[in-house]
């Protein structure tokens, strides 16, 4: 060791080859097999199940600002599958369960940690909704069970059991929650794919989807014309101005969704903690930061603007939940769009458009169903259309059958 | 707090109003087919513009039509819904029960 030491000391060049993460091509190909359009955590995980299974690796991921620029750094990052519809619940769990092993999968540390999620109920009628969410997690394996005050109180010493007019009189307890920093699971996505060969191009804006006899046959770029055999959009907030350039509506609203964090303190809150009669959820980050969130605001935007009445409303709600909250200063604040369906579920799979596929509507429940939406759009892609049955419920043409999957009271302010 | 201008009660805190959908045309309810139905009440144009939007003062239950930049969140102009439907939406009666 010390002779290789003194030996490379002796020498002119750096020893080891310059090796980057992420290879930054600098030319678009004329034309891909498949054209993944935006580089959020959806995107970046296509592109790594079609290379890793599929061996799909002709792929170019376009990107209008930076990887995972988008709505992937905005969210609050809640791993959960305790939904309400056995459709949901299913496709859910496959999520949380790809998570637990992800950080091992990509060799880079997600921070993925299993901290439990914690919903209160404040009304009986909560609290019937609650036994039905904990009997179908419990059916499809996960781990979920209703729990009384005292346990409550075991689990979350600091948690105030009477706040305000709305006595805490049952818990949704979720003990396969988790979180995970949601900027590693995009990086790490984007990292296994293009060392398999998948393009990332980041600043590389769509302005156009090139249809022909209704079939996708390219996009126009701010960097000129590329071809493509099929193409996936996967651009959260922005999804239905992308659809408009293909030719079509989708059933989504675009809503902001405000978020806070304050200044860290010391550990106090293991678990994840919300309640939808107080549209609030609270968490507190291995870093020690508080994060507080809630509903969308109350009527569709295009902006990231902060709105004092929001964050009066939410605030209140939190320290209602935990009084010595009031002392803290708030750190910083942001917010991110969200494409809202009017069922609270995704829209996943086809569109009208032939080898057009569809990953949008993800409003406020994106960055927990990172994996198994990679994963089984992956599937669909490969196939060339043909739907894998965990998605089968979230395809587009529901609203047009009157077939939806409400999640609505299962979403709501928890996330 | 941003301020909306409702046509009958003036201006007025945004909190005190509900955004209602965009405003479209509404097929014939009793001639069109489920799918239009399902396009009219599930699917939007969801554009950045400027918007014509329904909206409700819901403290005196006072639908009205705003045109409002979904960019900016400028209120651009409110007014009556007389302003753009000059007759009265007839909705048929349910056809009778079958009588057993």
């Amino acid at each position: 060791m010390p002779f290789s030491l003194l030996k490379y000391g002796l020498k002119k060049d750096y020893p080891f080859e310059q090796h980057a993460d992420l290879p930054t091509p600098t030319k678009l190909k004329a034309s891909y097999d498949v054209i993944i359009i935006g580089g959020g955590g959806h995107g970046v995980a296509i592109a790594y199940y079609l290379a890793k299974y599929h061996g799909i690796t002709n792929v170019a991921i376009l990107e209008k600002g930076y990887l995972g620029g988008g709505n992937t750094a905005r969210n609050t990052a809640v791993i959960r599958s305790n939904y309400m519809t056995p459709e949901g619940v299913k496709f859910y769990s496959e999520s949380v369960n790809m998570f637990k092993n992800l950080a091992n999968e990509f060799d880079f540390n997600i921070m993925y940690s299993q901290r439990g999620q914690l919903t209160l109920a404040h009304t009986d009628a909560a609290i019937r909704g609650f036994r039905q969410r904990a009997e179908v997690s419990k059916h499809f394996g996960g781990k979920t069970e209703l729990i009384d005050p005292q346990e409550i109180k075991e689990l979350v010493p600091t948690l105030n059991m009477n706040p305000g007019h709305l006595p805490v009189l049952a818990g949704l307890w979720h003990m396969d929650g988790a979180t995970a920093r949601h900027d590693a699971v995009a990086w790490g996505y984007a990292k296994g794919a293009t060392q398999r060969g998948v393009e990332l191009h980041q600043l590389t804006e769509v302005l156009d989807v090139i249809v022909e006899n209704n079939k996708v046959t390219g996009v126009k770029t701010n960097r000129g014309i590329v071809k493509c055999g099929c193409a996936v959009q996967a651009v959260a907030g922005h999804s239905s101005l992308l659809a408009a350039k293909a030719g079509f509506k989708l059933p989504i609203l675009s809503y902001p969704l405000q978020a806070m964090v304050t200044q860290p303190v010391k550990p106090f809150l293991d678990q994840m903690v919300s309640s939808s009669a107080l549209h609030c959820y609270v968490q507190q980050t291995s870093r020690g930061e508080i994060v507080f969130g809630g509903g969308s605001d109350p009527y569709p935007l295009y902006n990231t603007r902060s709105t004092l009445e929001l964050k009066e409303n939410l605030l209140a709600h939190a320290i209602e939940m935990f009084p010595f909250m009031a002392n803290l200063r708030l750190l910083r604040q942001w917010a991110g769009v969200t494409d809202m369906t009017s069922d609270y579920s995704p829209i996943m799979g086809l569109s009208p458009v032939d080898n057009y596929y569809l990953d949008a509507g993800w409003g406020t429940w994106g960055f927990k169903a990172t994996p198994i939406c990679g994963k089984t759009m992956a599937d669909l892609i490969a196939s060339g259309g043909k739907v894998p049955d965990l998605i089968a419920p979230f395809a587009m043409d529901r609203f047009k059958e009157f077939r939806q999957v409400n999640e609505m009271g299962a979403t709501a302010a928890s996330h | 707090m941003k301020i909306m201008v409702c046509p009958l009660n003036g201006s007025r805190n945004i909190s005190e109003f509900v955004y209602g959908g965009e405003v479209t045309d509404m097929p014939d309810p009793n001639n069109c087919s489920d799918a239009e139905w399902a396009d009219y009440v599930f699917y939007s144009d969801n554009n950045i513009g400027v918007v014509r939007e329904w909206w409700l003062h819901a403290a005196t239950s006072y639908w009205f039509i705003a045109e409002r930049h979904t960019g900016t969140d400028e209120i651009v102009r409110t007014y009556s819904t007389s302003e753009i439907f000059t007759k009265r939406v007839e909705f048929a009666p349910h056809p009778p029960e079958a009588k057993s």
